[in-house]
């Protein structure tokens, strides 16, 4: 498909870092699935749907910062939804870290959907950097980690004692800082490990699964089409944690 | 099994250049998935990040892309190569296996010095060397070498110089006679060209007339260029000594055992992967069956439409 015009209809200032746009196109998606996002003349890149019509973005760079110079009436292409989504099952153990939770979010709305039952744990910087607590709220119970102990548990949020000992029978989905993912798999057993899945940010440049430019090792499968979502044990061993390649594929250290 | 300039493929199905070759474990698992033989990225002298996204859009009728030959470098491909055959590479994880097929090192530069550097600096780890003069999208790199025969003819005899390996020419349709290009090729001393690489394409979106591509323009690839490879694979096999491989738009046997009768001894496969990495092994299959059905080999089906 080519990039569909999308006009923003609604801004909301999330955190002080993160904001969401919300689109009069909307989406059929699984959470976990992504749009391409083109910010005309700048660049494409690509963004998690934190519900069918909206995405929620962490200023870091360029692109992400010509989008938030953005107003309502401004208008973006959209392309999408595209990648594997997480699949549910009960009961839910959400990890959210930083801006990770934009596609767990729909998650939870999802699992609580269907009756399941969902803990969520949330772990930012700095208390007002915690994105959607109240969505994960209403789904279900919610634990909390700054790393400034400004809410919550003062530390990192694999340190919280629902996950702390690497065994929960829940299902586990997780999002956040690769550093943050990889200790969470580290510490997980054999069988949680099993259960667990892992939404990875890998350099997307066509999303179609053609140019190869987010493919990881060992076992070559393209983040854009095979992912982002990978099970836990797809991940051990890898580069996960390890290593990413930049734009021009260049590794690049963790 | 059969041979194309001296490499023994299991079948004719080869992966084509800039398709899943940025790393090593991918091109492993494009060959554990039935490709008769890989071909990587095309990489030059130095690292490059490539064109700004969107770097590649799905058309109506095909795929256009202006990746801008991003690649890591020829020294830092060399980490990718070593996990094709079989290595981790430097504080890397490695693949799965080693590439029981011949892996072809794509290179690319802006004159011969460059060519001849990149390629001497892979061809230890390189089962043959493809020289991309085709890319139609890279100022100074690509098609805007290889439109000049004589180019192309200097390009190709430096290559040959230092490569130990087997070289193929892989040439641009956007000129007015592709035979002239690939008869510089041969001239050279190309073991093989491979035709085509894609057609000089835009697109533009209609909401703002903004160009899609970040490089603005970009090639086409894909169904849309089927026709326009087999015609150039066509002229190439009735004035060129040398093999052809076939490339441009193949998705399924039949469009493989297309491009044979025109003249090509194998074919490449670049967009359909957009459908699975399968397609190696179908189209494979098919042209077995197909050979099957009708008594013959592939060499002996390269080329029939010029005799009927
Ligand atoms: C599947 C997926 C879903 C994502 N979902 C979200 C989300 O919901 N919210 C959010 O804020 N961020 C999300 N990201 C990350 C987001 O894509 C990057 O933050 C964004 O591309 C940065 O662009 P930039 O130009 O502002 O930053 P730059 O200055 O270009 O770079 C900052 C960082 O972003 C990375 N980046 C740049 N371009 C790309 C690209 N094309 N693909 C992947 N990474 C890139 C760079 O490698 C670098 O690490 C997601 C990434 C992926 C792969
Ligand atoms: C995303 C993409 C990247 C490409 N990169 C290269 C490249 O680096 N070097 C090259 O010689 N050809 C490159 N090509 C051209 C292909 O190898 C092939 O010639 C062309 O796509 C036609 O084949 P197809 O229709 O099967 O895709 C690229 C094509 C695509 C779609």
């Amino acid at each position: 498909m080519k990039p569909v015009n999308a006009t923003i209809i609604e801004i909301r200032n999330e955190t002080p870092s993160v904001r969401s746009f919300v689109f009069d196109v909307s989406f059929d998606f699984t959470p976990g699935q992504y749009v391409m996002v083109w910010i005309r003349g700048i660049d494409e890149i690509p963004m998690s749907l934190s519900d069918h019509n909206t995405i929620t973005v962490q200023n870091v760079g360029d692109a992400t910062s010509a989008l938030f110079r953005l107003v309502i009436g401004d208008t973006v292409g959209l392309r999408g939804p595209y990648g594997n989504g997480f699949d549910l099952h009960d009961p839910v153990l959400l990890v959210a870290g930083g801006v990770g939770a934009a596609p767990l979010a729909p998650l939870a709305e999802a699992a609580t959907g269907q009756g399941f039952d969902v803990l969520t744990l949330i772990g930012a910087r700095t208390g007002s950097e915690l994105l959607f607590q109240r969505r994960f709220e209403v789904a279900g119970a919610v634990r909390i980690a700054t790393d400034d102990g400004s809410a919550g548990f003062h530390g990192l949020v694999t340190d919280l004692n629902e996950i702390a000992d690497g065994r929960t029978s829940r299902h586990i989905y997780s999002c956040g800082p690769e550093q943050m993912m990889y200790a969470l798999l580290q510490r997980l057993d054999e069988q949680a490990i099993e259960r667990a899945r892992f939404s990875l940010h890998r350099h997307i440049k066509c999303g179609l699964g053609i140019c190869g430019a987010c493919c990881i090792d060992p076992s070559g499968a393209r983040a854009c089409v095979d992912g982002p979502v990978f099970r836990g044990a797809a991940l051990v061993d890898s580069e996960f944690g390890r290593y990413r390649r930049g734009a021009d594929g260049v590794r690049i250290r963790l | 099994m059969m041979t194309v300039t001296g490499l023994t493929l299991k079948n004719p199905t080869v992966l084509a250049a800039g398709i899943l070759g940025t790393t090593g474990a991918s091109l492993l698992r494009v060959a554990r998935g039935g490709a008769g033989a890989v071909v990587t990225k095309s990489i030059g002298c130095a690292p490059n990040v490539g064109h700004p996204n969107p770097s590649m859009v799905e058309t109506e009728c095909g795929f256009l892309n202006a990746m801008g030959l991003p690649n890591p470098g020829y020294r830092n491909y060399r980490e990718e190569l070593s996990v094709v055959r079989g290595g981790r590479g430097t504080g890397g994880v490695g693949g799965t296996g080693t590439a029981e097929v011949p892996v072809i090192a794509s290179v690319f530069g802006a004159d011969a010095r460059e060519f001849s550097d990149v390629a001497s600096g892979l061809s230890d780890l390189a089962d043959a060397i493809e020289l991309n003069l085709s890319c139609p999208h890279a100022d100074r790199y690509g098609a805007s070498i290889g439109i000049d025969p004589a180019l192309v003819l200097e390009i190709t005899s430096a290559v040959k110089d230092v490569a130990p390996v087997p070289v193929w020419v892989k040439l641009t349709p956007n000129v007015t006679d592709i035979t002239e290009i690939g008869l510089a090729a041969e001239e050279g001393g190309a073991d093989a060209v491979v035709a085509i690489n894609t057609v000089r394409a835009m697109a533009i979106d209609i909401e703002s007339g903004v160009p899609i591509l970040g490089n603005r323009f970009g090639g086409l690839s894909g169904a849309a260029i089927k026709p326009i490879a087999v015609k150039s694979v066509y002229d190439l096999y009735g004035a060129l000594d040398i093999p052809i491989i076939g490339v441009g738009g193949i998705s399924c046997w039949q469009d493989a055992i297309e491009m044979i009768l025109a003249g090509a001894c194998a074919v490449q496969i670049g967009s359909a992967v957009h459908n699975g990495i399968s397609v190696f092994r179908d189209v494979a299959d098919g042209i077995a069956e197909y050979c099957h059905a009708h008594g013959c080999t592939v060499d002996e089906l390269c080329g029939i439409a010029h005799q009927r």
